[in-house]
């Protein structure tokens, strides 16, 4: 069970968070593009979801699962994304959910200094992200 | 043994009258940089704006609540917000026709504990932070609203009034060059 990567962004699509943990193949384009990329995909994918959903979308969550990694997806009511990629067989709903409200709200909601739309560059953010994820059950030690 | 637990569920908490305290020195100190009682509300109500695209965050974090189907829906979640930031209960009604403006009552001004308005500042809202805490944190869920402190005990009213209007559903920013 690992964790390979994560993305937040805001709810006017700006990349605020990019987080690495395994990456065997090497990016090929700038983390800005690789960001528009991936939110565009994931903006479509969700007003796609929305529209042909035979039934109401309650929850704010969707993963989908090629054979090599399941991209997952959670978006607060407040519109901040997190996409996160793992293997295929974790479940880190719960996992985004408390990165979202552990992390998130306590050291960039509520930090004065960080402007909304901006690029998250606070070492403390990503200091106790690392923590929270090593110690989520899904992830492991791999290297790469 | 209980007074432990509660620490630890909140240990945050303030004192309410060193809060008041210290709003009323903020609401002082706008007052005399500004002089002009409408600047002061500006302000506040800007103030307010930007407490509120933050508080929002944090009042989901902690109840997980997920976007409000309608007014009624959100004057409940902002009721509750009330309670559990401020410890305040103000009581919902004052609907319109259409169900798409209310008001929240309190006894008295919130954090106006021990002011009173001189006349010269009779036009001042001393408690326009409020308004526009709920504009920014409506704001941040898509809901586009109005809000204005109708009536107030600090001028005279039997109670303070905060009234709520709804303008519009937002809806999500399209990327830039989405095809």
């Amino acid at each position: 069970m690992t964790i390979y990567n994560l993305y937040m962004f805001d709810k006017t699509g700006s990349l605020v968070y990019y987080g690495e943990w395994v990456r065997k193949k090497p990016a090929t384009m700038s983390k800005e593009e690789e960001g528009k990329l991936v939110y565009g995909m994931i903006f479509s994918l969700r007003s796609f979801l929305l529209k042909i959903s035979p039934t109401d979308i309650q929850d704010n969550s969707f993963c989908y699962r090629t054979s090599k990694y399941k991209l997952n997806y959670y978006e607060s009511p407040t519109g901040l994304k997190l996409v996160m990629n793992t293997d295929l067989n974790s479940s880190p709903k719960d996992l985004l959910k408390s990165i979202y409200a552990q992390i998130y709200v306590e050291y960039v909601a509520k930090n004065p200094l960080s402007l909304p739309g901006e690029y998250i560059n606070s070492e403390l953010f990503a200091q106790k992200l690392n923590q929270l994820v090593s110690m989520s059950p899904i992830y492991s030690q791999r290297n790469l | 043994m209980s007074r432990q637990t509660s620490r630890i569920a909140d240990p945050k908490k303030v004192n309410s009258e060193l809060f008041n305290l210290t709003y009323g020195s903020l609401v002082s100190q706008l007052v005399k940089d500004y002089e002009n009682p409408e600047d002061v509300n500006k302000n506040l109500d800007r103030m307010g704006y930007n407490i509120g695209i933050r508080i929002i965050e944090d009042f989901l974090a902690r109840t997980n609540f997920p976007r409000c189907g309608d007014m009624r829906d959100a004057a409940d979640k902002i009721q509750q917000a009330f309670k559990m930031y401020l410890g305040l209960n103000p009581s919902i009604g004052n609907w319109s026709g259409a169900s798409d403006e209310f008001s929240l009552t309190f006894e008295t001004t919130p954090f106006a504990e021990f002011v009173e308005l001189p006349d010269s500042c009779s036009n001042l809202k001393y408690a326009n932070i409020l308004p526009g805490v709920i504009r920014g944190a409506c704001e941040m869920v898509q809901i586009e609203v109005q809000s204005w402190i109708q009536q107030d005990t600090l001028k005279g009213d039997n109670v303070t009034e905060i009234r709520v209007r709804f303008i519009k559903k937002l809806e999500d920013a399209m990327p830039a060059g989405e095809d």
